[in-house]
Parts: C-alpha cells; sequence; structure tokens
C-alpha cells in the first residue's frame, strides 16, 4: 500500500527511471571510442536543447526560430567562466543555465504579445542578430574568432590518465538526466497543464485565472534555460565558442529535431538529439558511398538529408517519439488481445485517473 | 451580488450595449435573451473583463470591478462557460476540470519542478475535488478521455463541471443548451435548476422552453437594448419581445444553430 503509492509519486517513478538509464550509460561509455564519448557530449547538449524547445512550442504553443541564441548565450557564458575564471564545472553550468533564462525571460517579456508568424519573426530576429554582438564586443567575447573553452579536467579521483572525452560525456549525460527529471516533473504538474490549456485556448485558460502572459513568459524563460545548458555542453565539447557555431541553421536544427523527435515529448528530445547529430553523418557518408566528385557528393548528402526528414514526417506525423508509441499500443493490441481491442483512437486511454496525454506519459520513457 | 449599471459598448460605429443595467442575486437564475447579436455574448465580455465599457459600471458585491482582468475572476467566485465548448482538446477530460479548480492549488514553482511532496499531495487534491465535481455531471466515467473526442453533449456537461469545479458564487453560462437533444436539454434545465441553490446564476439562450422553465427573472436585448425585463410570464406577454423575434420564431428557435 505505501510502497504502491510511493512508487506512483512522479518524482519518485521520474528518478528511478532516470537512475537505470544513466548507470547504463556510464557504464557504456567505457566500451564506446574517445569519439563516441565526444558524440554523446554533442548529443546531449542537443536533446537538452531539444527538450526544452519541445515544451515550448510542443506543451505552450510558442514557436522559437531563436533557440541557437539562447544555446550561445549559455555556450559564451561558459566560455567566460569556466575557462577565464576557473570555477567548478558545476557552477558554470548552472550559471550558463541562468544567463539563457534571463535572455529568455527579456525575449518573453517582449514576445508577450506576438502570436504565430510574428513570434517566428521576432525570434528569427534574435537568432540573426544575437550572434553579431560578439562582433560588436570582440575584446571580451573575440569577436570572429570567438573563445576556447577548456575541456572540463576529470576529477582528480578518476586518475590523470582518464580520458577527458569520457569524463565530458559522463557530465553531459547527468545534465541530460536532471534536466529531463525536473522537466518531467514540471510537465506533469499543474504547471505543465497550464502551459498545454493556454495552448489550445487562451480566452477559456484566462477565464480559469491562469495569466495567459505570465504563463508564456514562463515556458520561455524554461526553454531558454535549457538551451543556455545544451549551449555550455556544446561548448565544452567542441571545446571553441564562436559567431559561425551559433547561426540561424543551429536555431532551425533545434526546430527540425523537435518536431520530428515529437512535438511536447521528453522521449522525442532524445531521439531528436541523436537525429541531428547522426543523421547529417549517415548522409554524408553515404554520398561519399558514391565515390562522385566532391561537389555533387556533398549535395547529394544534403538531399539525402532532407529526404529522411521528409520521410519520417510523412511516415511518423506525431514524430518518432508518436511511432514509437503507435509500435508499442500495436504490439500491445496484438499480444494482449485484452479489452478494448480494436486497434484505433478510441483504445487509448479510458484508464482515466492515471497519468495523462502525451507529454507526461512519454516524458520518463528514455 | 452582481450589479451592471448602463453599461454602453460601442465597437468601431456598432452600439454592442447601450445602457444596460441589472442585477443578480444568489439562489437565483437570471435569463438573458435576445436575437442573434442582441449584445448577450458581449454583456458577458464586460463582466469578464475582456471587454472594457465605455461607460457604465459593474459593481460585485458593492464592489466596484473597475479594471478586473479576466483571470481574476476565478479569484472573485466568477466562473463562465463559452458559447460552443471552449474545452482544451489536448487535456484529458479530467485535466480540463482539474485546471477550472487551480486557484485551489497550492503547490508553487520549486515544489513542481523539483516533485516535492507538498506538490504531489496539492495534485491528489485537486484530482479529488476534480471527481467530485464530474461526480455531480455524471461524467466520472470519461475521465481520461481527450476532452473533445467526446459527444457534443458531453463536452458540454465537461464545460460545466470545469466551471462549477471551482465553487464559483456567479456561474456565467453562454448557450449551455445549444446543440442538445431535447432529452439532454431537460437534464441541462434540471441542473441548472439545481445550481441555483447555492449560486447565483446568469443564463444566456436561445431555448425558449429552458429559459421560460429555468429562470426566475429575464432581461431581453435586442440591439444592445433592454427591451423587457421581468418575471418569465411578463417578458413572454410583452409585445415589444414578440416583435423583436419576428421572423425568428419565439418557440425553440436555434434548434439547429
Ligand atoms: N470584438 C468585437 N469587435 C467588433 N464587433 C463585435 C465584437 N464582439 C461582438 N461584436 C458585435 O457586437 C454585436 C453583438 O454581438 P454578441 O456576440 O454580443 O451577440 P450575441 O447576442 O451573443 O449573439 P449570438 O446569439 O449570435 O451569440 C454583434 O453585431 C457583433 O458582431
Ligand atoms: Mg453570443
Amino acid at each position: 500500500m505505501l510502497s504502491a503509492g510511493f512508487l506512483r509519486r512522479p518524482l519518485v517513478r521520474h528518478l528511478v527511471i532516470a537512475v537505470v538509464l544513466v548507470v547504463v550509460l556510464f557504464l557504456v561509455t567505457g566500451i564506446l571510442s574517445s569519439y563516441n564519448n565526444f558524440q554523446i557530449a554533442l548529443i546531449a547538449s542537443y536533446v537538452i536543447a531539444v527538450a526544452g524547445l519541445s515544451l515550448l512550442t510542443g506543451l505552450n504553443g510558442q514557436i522559437s526560430l531563436g533557440h541557437g541564441a539562447f544555446m550561445a548565450v549559455g555556450a559564451y557564458t561558459t566560455a567566460l567562466l569556466e575557462t577565464h575564471q576557473h570555477w567548478p564545472l558545476a557552477l558554470v553550468l548552472a550559471l550558463s543555465a541562468v544567463t539563457a533564462a534571463a535572455a529568455g525571460l527579456v525575449t518573453g517579456l517582449g514576445a508577450a504579445r506576438l502570436r504565430g508568424p510574428y513570434l517566428a519573426g521576432a525570434t528569427l530576429a534574435l537568432a540573426v542578430g544575437l550572434p553579431e554582438l560578439t562582433i560588436k564586443f570582440t575584446s571580451t567575447l573575440g569577436g570572429e574568432s570567438g573563445l576556447p573553452v577548456n575541456p572540463p579536467p576529470p576529477v582528480s579521483f578518476l586518475g590523470a590518465s582518464f580520458d577527458p572525452n569520457r569524463y565530458l560525456a559522463w557530465v553531459s549525460i547527468l545534465c541530460v538526466a536532471v534536466t529531463l527529471v525536473l522537466l518531467a516533473n514540471l510537465v506533469t504538474s499543474r504547471f505543465g497543464r497550464d502551459f498545454r490549456a493556454v495552448r489550445d485556448d487562451e480566452i477559456a485558460a484566462s477565464l480559469s485565472g491562469i495569466r495567459v502572459a505570465g504563463n508564456q513568459v514562463l515556458a520561455f524563460v524554461v526553454s531558454a534555460a535549457c538551451a543556455g545548458l545544451g549551449g555550455a555542453i556544446y561548448a565544452l565539447a567542441t571545446g571553441i565558442v564562436n559567431p559561425a557555431g551559433f547561426t540561424l541553421v543551429l536555431s532551425i536544427a533545434i526546430l527540425t529535431g523537435t518536431v520530428i523527435g515529437g512535438l511536447g515529448t521528453l522521449a522525442g528530445a532524445v531521439w531528436g538529439g541523436i537525429l541531428l547529430v547522426y543523421l547529417p553523418r549517415w548522409s554524408e557518408s553515404l554520398s561519399n558511398g558514391f565515390k562522385l566528385n566532391k561537389v555533387v557528393s556533398s549535395n547529394l548528402s544534403l538531399g539525402l538529408y532532407g529526404v529522411v526528414l521528409i520521410v519520417v514526417i510523412l511516415a511518423f506525423p506525431a514524430g518518432l517519439q508518436g511511432g514509437v508509441r503507435q509500435a508499442g499500443r500495436a504490439l500491445r493490441s496484438r499480444f494482449m488481445s485484452g479489452p478494448g481491442s480494436s486497434g484505433s483512437t478510441g483504445a487509448a486511454a479510458p484508464a482515466g485517473v492515471s497519468t495523462p496525454v502525451a507529454s507526461g506519459g512519454g516524458g520518463e520513457t528514455s | 451580488m452582481l450589479k451592471v449599471t448602463e453599461a454602453t459598448v460601442r465597437f468601431g460605429g456598432l452600439t454592442a450595449l447601450d445602457s444596460v443595467s441589472l442585477s443578480v442575486d444568489a439562489g437565483e437564475v437570471l435569463g438573458v435573451i435576445g436575437p442573434n447579436g442582441a449584445g448577450k455574448t458581449t454583456l458577458f465580455n464586460v463582466i469578464c473583463g475582456f471587454v472594457r465599457p465605455n461607460s457604465g459600471t459593474i459593481e460585485m458585491d458593492g464592489r466596484r470591478l473597475a479594471r478586473i482582468r479576466p483571470h481574476q475572476l476565478a479569484g472573485l467566485g466568477v466562473a463562465r462557460t463559452l458559447q460552443g465548448v471552449g474545452l482544451w482538446p489536448g487535456l484529458t477530460v479530467l485535466e480540463n476540470v482539474m485546471v477550472g479548480l487551480r486557484h485551489q492549488a497550492r503547490a508553487g514553482l520549486v515544489s513542481a519542478l523539483l516533485g516535492l511532496p507538498r506538490s504531489d499531495r496539492s495534485e491528489v487534491d485537486l484530482r479529488a475535488s476534480a471527481l467530485e465535481a464530474m461526480e455531480r455531471l455524471g461524467i466520472t466515467d470519461v475521465a481520461g478521455r481527450p476532452a473533445t473526442s467526446l459527444p457534443y453533449g458531453i463536452q458540454k456537461r465537461v464545460s460545466l463541471a470545469r466551471a462549477l469545479a471551482g465553487s464559483p458564487r456567479l456561474l456565467l453560462l453562454d448557450e449551455p443548451a445549444s446543440g442538445l437533444s431535447s432529452a439532454e436539454m431537460t437534464e441541462m434545465g434540471e441542473i441548472i435548476t439545481g445550481l441555483a441553490q447555492d449560486m447565483a446564476v446568469m443564463l444566456v439562450e436561445h431555448h425558449m422552453d429552458l429559459v421560460m422553465s429555468v429562470c426566475h427573472r429575464i432581461t431581453v436585448l435586442d440591439f444592445g437594448r433592454v427591451i423587457a425585463a421581468g418575471s418569465p410570464a411578463e417578458v413572454r406577454d410583452n409585445p415589444s419581445v414578440t416583435a423583436a423575434y419576428l421572423g425568428n420564431a419565439v418557440d425553440a428557435p436555434g434548434a439547429s444553430a
């Protein structure tokens, strides 16, 4: 009785899943190459940023083409604090998220009255404009050539010969776990419900006592904080921050990852992150396999990238996570042939009192 | 409880409300009727703070609501259902009703983020009260279903449950019976009569049978002006009301709309 209630608590559920995954991934990093570990860190940075955007766009209905800019804020904060001030890593990462959150607050307040295409335009301007600042303030931010970022030295008890990339993979996996647990908690709480209510109908939301503008600003702040943390890890992984790393292309990639992974689901953010790192590489190596000349081959890889995106969107309108869920449901109805046998919509969730919809439920699985 | 005094609203050249006065008290159902475009929804919008009146005042318990914002209403004990249903499609029925209860929630952002017991307890309480409100309207069996996947009549009940969940003192109903079958309409009438035991109800409705049977008093609007007010019998026998409805049959128009 007590233990059942204990396990039902969202925090406990989220933590159990997170801890299991973290342990598994920690073990896996031991057998992977140093380069693979670097890729894990890169994936982690995307996963965190995508999860944040997924909350903003998928759950709160606000689009952002400017998340690359929030990543830049986090990345530059890390570069300035970690490399020049030598502050402890955890503090640097936290402050990177905080500065990005502050940028998100300003943007969110400014965008409170903007909807749809206007919001897209405003955030697009942010994505294009913010990196320009680094050139304005060349002396502190390094201009075009940017700032170097020292890889975080592994904590001393791991020994001097511990692979820094493996350590970085650990740090970033931990960051992903912490972020996703916090987000999963938030999403299953009344705040998550309010986010979705505002997304679906602002008038009804305000009649129920929700301050619509405040709710939207909150979503922006949380989302930007995630992007900032993602940017911080990105900086640690790549070892350099410069404006070329945070162009509009990055912002669009984050949005792509969000949609492909599955809008509004945290598990989808993981798919999105993996895809953003591996898909360009796969398409590149595939097109190189054809042994064509350079120009054709590089265009072919872009083309393949685009084709895969289109196919995924057509095949899984609800994103990869939507596809995973569909497959799970199909398997369940085939092997359990229980009640609710009709394959379509109705079978989904008559359970009633347990976990709600997409977001909350999907959040913890992976 | 609620008193509207000489409220006037103009949209450009159109006068949507023209010096409208009315009041409603606890235990009472006030009907607001009138042809399409008469200003009924606008009247609700003024009370809720979506539209600022060009002149006139709104008072609640003798206190003037000068710059009321919609999100403050729930705290004042005012709830409203929207014309149509206005449910959130991405939320389950239970969640829709739980949002209606949100001003009773105690957990703050930090405890929600960290998933602290305080947040869980608050959720458990909310869920219990929401189920209670749903019980009253007989919709507990669809608690886990996406709200807009249900038949229209059930959705109407959900939106009423959402409004009632927060135990309002004043309930504004904008066409709660539109789109309902006549059996469902009879049930809705009984529900509304039951509600008026402990709150004030303002009912905007086109179905005359329903209005005549549940309202204690009726105010008739036409082109934004009050053209009649009084008991159902008085209003029914008022020739200017009949005239205003000419072209819209007095009995049960809008059965399709
Ligand atoms: N925001 C607005 N801007 C401009 N005109 C408006 C606005 N809201 C309402 N109106 C106009 O005010 C008039 C009254 O509209 P209202 O919605 O209050 O009518 P109603 O009595 O609720 O009608 P119905 O029975 O069709 O719901 C209509 O002519 C409408 O077009
Ligand atoms: Mg209306």
